[in-house]
């Protein structure tokens, strides 16, 4: 119905040039509905962190009578959460670094080598764009226990960075084969090897590519929840989002502290998206729509 | 595909050409090096792969026939016993119903809301930079916030949704929501729609960036009115990308788990329970490591046989055109 409206006014724009404010009204109303919907919990969950427990069951989605403080200051003071940060933030930037190094390396040789089996190989990479982490997880469970990875950063990095690479190299590989090959050729003939016209000449021209590949890798770690719950038994290593359902688990009664540790758990990530929206979203399209 | 080494032969001032057989011998060890040179660039990537990825999946394929509890190596073969008492688990027939019912809701309602979603805003709009960010601001939050989050806003009683529901004059309609076996499933859908629509809406946008802009002109000259515009330009245009965003929808419901855990670990007794939970149940807390495993098969098993079938018959043309032209990612 929306867009028959939006027709109908379109036309009339085109025929009379009349002013767009008039045709959007209707677009709008719905939009604003729809971010209403999508902004709610999130303003409820900030909200709610400054009130007390109690107030909170009284005065439920109201701005708070004094705006009390104590629960974000106080998460913010203990050493835990800043942990936590720091546990995550280590195995994001470590998986991610892993994950873009192996995958370039190998979407250069897919994307500039004709040699004997690369269809194969890269079939096999591709098909793990299907496998479901959840299928491998109990094995690789028992396999990171077998190497005594249990407990250890190492063993969510490297399991991640593993299931990283079909996507990455994919993408990785589709921007390489866009770089001019008579780009290659004179870097051969300056006398570059391939590593040299890789790493010298390639990998400065894809910095954009990389930027994206790394932006899904470091999101995608953020998020993981199956992996280091199975990983970390105990708390040291506990990323956010084991934090926060920890958390819960223990302050389930205490409603108002669970809502400032969420948002604060929240913060970084919406921070992170904030500043590399462009290459998250392109990222996800290109690797979406060229699988 | 020009290969570095292949090259090198032009490189001026190179030594006049050797005899025959010299040169093929030549040839033949150039080759050999540029295979060699080609695979050592895969090997951190294949080493990672094959150890972190292939073998655990083929060692589940393996522990699925036997009766094992995660300890030692799996001895007790049993052989398709596993599978068989599977398909009489009744928890597990339901995991397999209730992705069928979450994959069709997501595709009869989510997809749709997504795609109105992102032909809205692909309209001239004052504000539109800030809506996509905020539809899509969700998928950037971790499934585990997202979950406890939700499981707050729809705590019975004193959860925002009963207090919004109470203030309009609804009371009837609040309730247990995650905890009445009739509605964790529905409450669960729309935790869903809201973090994953703005997922699939980024994807049609990228797509509708493609569709040329003369086209739905043309149309709009030759009378055609905005639905038949949609219909007849726009949607077969858009629909490579839908059926990229439809195979990923699928795969996610067959697969959902983090949500689930959070919120509701399966309960109440069992009805929002997912293969995927199921398998975490037996492996990890019962330590029937092999039944597990036979879970793991049986989605892997349902995921190849989707992504087979669907390529097949559905992604053909569209895989064709990007696995052979080297047209690049996202321009």
């Amino acid at each position: 119905m929306s867009l028959k409206s939006e027709a109908v006014s379109r036309k009339r724009e085109t025929v009379s040039g009349k002013s767009r404010t008039g045709r959007t009204l209707p677009l709008h109303v719905i939009l604003i509905a729809v971010g209403a919907l999508m902004v709610v919990p999130l303003v409820y969950a900030v909200l709610s962190g400054f009130k007390s427990t109690d107030e909170l069951s009284r005065n439920p989605f109201g701005l708070p009578d004094h705006w009390l403080t104590g629960n974000y200051t106080g998460i913010l003071r203990s050493g835990d959460f800043w942990r936590l940060l720091g546990n995550s933030t280590l195995i994001a930037v470590a998986t991610t670094v892993l994950v873009v190094a192996a995958s370039a390396l190998a979407a250069f040789s897919f994307a500039r080598f004709a040699f004997r089996g690369r269809e194969v190989l890269f079939t096999l990479f591709t098909m793990g764009l299907m496998f479901p982490f959840a299928v491998a997880a109990l094995p690789l469970f028992l396999l990171l226990r077998y190497l005594g990875l249990l407990d250890n950063p190492l063993g969510v990095i490297l399991p991640q960075a593993a299931f990283g690479l079909p996507m990455t190299i994919i993408i990785l590989r589709a921007f390489f084969r866009e770089i001019p090959g008579e780009l290659e050729e004179a870097a051969t003939l300056d006398g570059c090897s391939p590593f040299g016209f890789f790493w010298r000449v390639l990998l400065p021209m894809a910095r954009p590519a990389l930027g994206t590949v790394s932006v899904l890798a470091v999101v995608t770690s953020w998020n993981n929840f199956m992996l280091p719950l199975l990983v970390f038994t105990d708390n040291t290593w506990w990323t956010l989002p084991i934090g926060v359902q920890q958390f819960q688990g223990q302050y389930s009664s205490d409603y108002a502290r669970v809502f400032a540790y969420l948002v604060l758990a929240m913060v970084p990530a919406l921070a992170f998206y904030s500043v590399a929206e462009r290459q998250l979203v392109g990222g996800l399209t290109a690797g979406a729509t060229k699988g | 595909m020009t290969s570095i080494l292949a090259d090198k032969r032009s490189r001026p001032g190179a030594d006049a050409p050797p005899p025959d057989t010299v040169r093929a011998r030549g040839r033949a060890r150039r080759r050999a090096l540029n295979w060699l040179t080609a695979v050592g660039f895969q090997l951190p990537a294949l080493v990672l792969f094959i150890g972190l990825v292939l073998l655990p999946m083929l060692f589940a394929l393996y522990a699925a026939f036997f009766r094992w509890g995660g300890f030692g190596m799996p001895e007790d073969y049993v052989g398709l016993d596993n599978f068989t008492d599977l398909f009489d688990n009744p928890v597990f027939m339901g995991d397999l119903w209730r992705c069928l019912v979450l994959t069709l809701l997501t595709l009869a309602l989510q997809l749709p809301f997504a795609l109105a979603m992102a032909v809205l805003l692909n309209q001239r709009l004052r504000g539109r930079a800030v809506y996509r960010m905020l539809f899509f601001a969700p998928y950037v939050l971790s499934e585990a916030i997202t979950g406890v989050l939700f499981s707050m806003v729809f705590a019975p009683d004193d959860g925002l949704a009963d207090h919004l529901l109470g203030s309009i004059g609804l009371d009837s309609l609040g309730g247990e929501w995650f905890a009445d076996p009739s509605w964790v499933m529905a409450t669960l859908f729309i935790v869903m729609t809201w973090k994953y629509f703005g997922f699939h809406m980024m994807l049609y946008l990228a797509g509708l960036q493609s569709v040329p802009r003369e086209l739905t002109e043309a149309a709009l000259i030759d009378g055609a009115n905005a639905w038949q515009r949609f219909r007849s330009v726009t949607l077969p245009l858009l629909m490579p990308t839908i059926r990229i965003s439809i195979f990923l929808a699928v795969i996610g419901s067959i697969q959902l788990f983090d949500l689930v855990w959070v919120i509701t670990q399966g309960g109440p007794d069992h009805h929002s329970e997912t293969m995927a939970v199921t398998m975490f149940q037996y492996g990890f807390k019962r330590y029937q490591v092999g039944y597990a495993s036979a879970i793991s098969v049986v989605m892997f098993g349902i995921c190849l046989v989707f992504a087979l079938a669907y390529q097949r018959f559905v992604l053909r043309r569209d895989l064709e055109g990007a696995t052979t032209t080297m047209r690049g990612a996202g321009k």
